[in-house]
């Protein structure tokens, strides 16, 4: 009989940090967010391969890591840019042009808001309140905030998402 | 009146305000030695208690009566700490966390002891990544110097403190939906009760706290209840804990200045406008104003001389003070697209548990992108008013608050502009705004 085995999908450091994490929390469980950050951190993605892998590691059925998985939508099973940006719409930022600011860089970069550009380089999305309401419009890329956005930047700003996505 | 002399905000503005020498400075760390060396947790919890310190997180509970209900006897207590912060316009937990995170800190430590919590986890929502880094290095300082750990300053007191990240989901923010999330799986927030003082983190005791009311605590601890209870707006009647204290205000929307400003509770909206936002931008008028974030409800341009304490909103039809985030919008905006903008935040947000609230915002974001694209019938502020009726804890159709608060952006622009609404609906279909056809027939017209 003969079986391949896949290659693993979490790498011997990435199940090292998720491990470091199991003395924090009474259960392995409570371990699940800090885990799906970390592999997010990693590949940019959670993919579905990671789950079984996971869930065995958390002593959890996959099906408990998806249910909790998928209840954010924060982790995409296909890699994000190397920036991932996301552009508040809530009222703060909608009311001093939030949306028309997306809707600028959403040209610029030839992406719909979820969209990552064809290079790779950049995933744009929408946000809800970043807490950002004093910078207003703002964007929050990858760690980077900018602040007080606004339609005639968006050439630059896209130019600068693209630098920063080189950078990585 | 003088000018009123920060307290929470009064390190920001130093050069590494997030240090500890920089804290230390300052005075920081006095009030836990204060607490380790001369107080029990049952002092501790009657200094708080005698403070009348209410909840800066939305609710509004007194902070010492809720860690009075935790039993005194639990082996294992955990203290939540609410960084979730993503009520919309709200901005001040990320000020107090990026900029002095040792203050925030300190008042996490304090309120373990006096609740015997041994394990703090702080929820930080993922979009706060410096906030994040900044509790990082802070709380590695404080094992470094002994403030953390066992044995805490040789007073037989242990207190780990570890960060959790949230994954972008504005439940979290809900402390029962928070603990489900911490414990690994959705975050549902659950029935209550029973309470998470009886049964919350893994089952066991918990208290839950947002970050500005516990960098309340040391300054509590320094300089005494009565101190504190110099600020603010007495209690008008025994059962009414009143509004004492200093209060980050957000300031944002339409006014020359966004910032959060520091002041003691109960300064009116118009003042805050006026004087600390830098009036409403482009010399216009304001039109309205959220009073303490969307889930609160609007304040029309004639309420804005409502003292924003915890029993003045209320007092003009809307839900609270909340988290006191007040958003301006001037003359030229439109209720509709405010009221578009609030039921798809909701909408999005609803973490779909309950049927009430989650068929319900999602039909209101749908019926408010109709009525926007021109197409709503006066029939549809009819189905608006029927959602905002019946979805909430209030009227006891769902779980938890998040309903309410969708609710309360629908009650108060249907009964605060009513008029606006119908005319815009009448301008923009003139030949379709009295149809009556069963809401099903809306099914072709729903997308996200
Ligand atoms: C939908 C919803 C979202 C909430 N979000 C937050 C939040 O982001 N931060 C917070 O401190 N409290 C939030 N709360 C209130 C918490 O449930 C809880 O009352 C609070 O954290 C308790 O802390 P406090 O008493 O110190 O205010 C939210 C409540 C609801 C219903
Ligand atoms: S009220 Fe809404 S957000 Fe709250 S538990 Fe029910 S469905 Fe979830």
């Amino acid at each position: 009989m003969t079986t391949t085995t896949a290659q693993p999908i979490l790498t011997p450091q990435m199940r090292a940090e998720i491990e470091a994490y199991f003395p924090r929390y009474p259960t392995k469980q409570a371990v699940t967010l800090p885990a799906l950050h970390i592999i997010n951190e990693h590949l940019r993605c959670v993919p579905e391969g990671a789950i079984p892998e996971l869930a065995k590691m958390l002593e959890l059925s996959p099906a408990q890591v998806y249910d909790t998985l998928s209840f954010y939508g924060y982790f995409k099973s296909k890699p994000c840019g190397k920036v991932r940006a996301w552009v508040c719409r809530s009222i703060s930022c909608s009311l001093r042009g939030g949306e028309e600011v997306l809707e600028a860089l959403s040209e610029k970069l030839g992406v719909a808001p979820g969209e990552t550009s064809g290079d790779g380089k950049v995933t744009l999305e929408f946000g809800e309140c970043l807490g950002l309401c004093d910078f207003a419009p703002a964007m929050l890329a990858n760690d980077t905030v900018y602040k007080n956005l606004s339609v005639e930047q968006a050439g630059d700003v896209a130019a600068q998402l693209k630098k920063q996505a080189d950078a990585k | 009146m003088a000018e009123f002399e920060p307290v929470l905000l009064a390190n920001i503005h130093k050069p590494d305000s997030h240090t500890l020498s920089v804290y230390r400075a300052a005075g920081g760390y006095a009030a836990i030695k204060k607490v380790l060396s001369t107080m029990s947790p049952v002092d501790t919890v009657e200094l708080v208690k005698a403070s009348n310190l209410r909840g800066r997180g939305g609710a509004g509970f007194p902070c010492g009566l809720k860690w009075s209900f935790l039993p005194k006897d639990a082996p294992t207590v955990y203290m939540c700490v609410n960084a979730d912060e993503s009520e919309p316009a709200t901005f001040n937990n990320r000020i107090l966390m990026e900029l002095d995170p040792h203050q925030v800190l300190e008042g996490i430590m304090i309120g373990c002891y006096a609740t015997r919590a041994q394990t703090a986890y702080i929820y930080v929502r993922c979009e706060y990544p410096t906030a994040y880094k900044r509790l990082h290095q802070a709380i590695q300082e404080c094992y470094g110097a002994g403030l953390l750990g066992q044995n805490i300053n040789g007073s037989g007191f242990n207190l780990d403190i570890y960060l959790h990240r949230g994954a972008a989901a504005y439940i979290c923010g809900e402390e029962t939906g928070l603990i489900e999330s911490l414990e690994g799986k959705r975050a549902w927030p659950r029935i209550k009760p029973p309470f998470p003082a009886i049964e919350g983190a893994f089952r066991k005791p918990t208290v839950v706290n947002n970050i500005e009311t516990l960098a309340n605590v040391p300054h509590i601890v320094n300089r005494g209840a009565d101190w504190f209870k110099s600020m603010g707006v007495p209690s008008t009647n025994p059962k009414d804990p009143g509004s004492y204290g200093p209060k980050l205000y957000c300031i944002s929307g339409h006014v020359n200045t966004p910032c959060c400003v520091e002041l003691p509770l109960g300064v009116t909206c118009r003042e805050l406008i006026e004087r600390h936002g830098g009036g409403v931008w482009k010399g216009r008028k304001g039109k309205m104003a959220i009073p303490g974030g969307m889930s609160m409800g609007l304040l029309t341009e004639k309420e804005f001389d409502t003292p924003l304490d915890f029993a003045g909103p209320g007092k003009v039809g809307c839900l609270g003070l909340g988290t006191a985030a007040v958003t301006v919008m001037d003359e030229t905006v439109s209720i509709v697209d405010y009221l578009n903008n609030a039921c798809r935040f909701f909408a999005h947000e609803s973490c779909g548990q309950c049927t009430p609230c989650r068929e319900g915002t999602s039909w209101s974001s749908r019926l408010m992108t109709r009525i926007l694209s021109g197409k709503g019938r006066l029939k549809d502020l009819e189905i608006l008013q029927s959602i905002s009726q019946s979805i909430g804890i209030m009227p006891g159709t769902t779980i938890c608050g998040l309903a309410d608060g969708a609710a309360w952006p629908l009650k108060n622009a249907l009964g605060k502009f009513r008029g606006e609404l119908e005319e815009y609906i009448k301008k923009t279909n003139p030949g379709g705004y009295q149809q009556e056809e069963p809401a099903m027939a809306l099914v072709e017209l729903a997308h996200h």
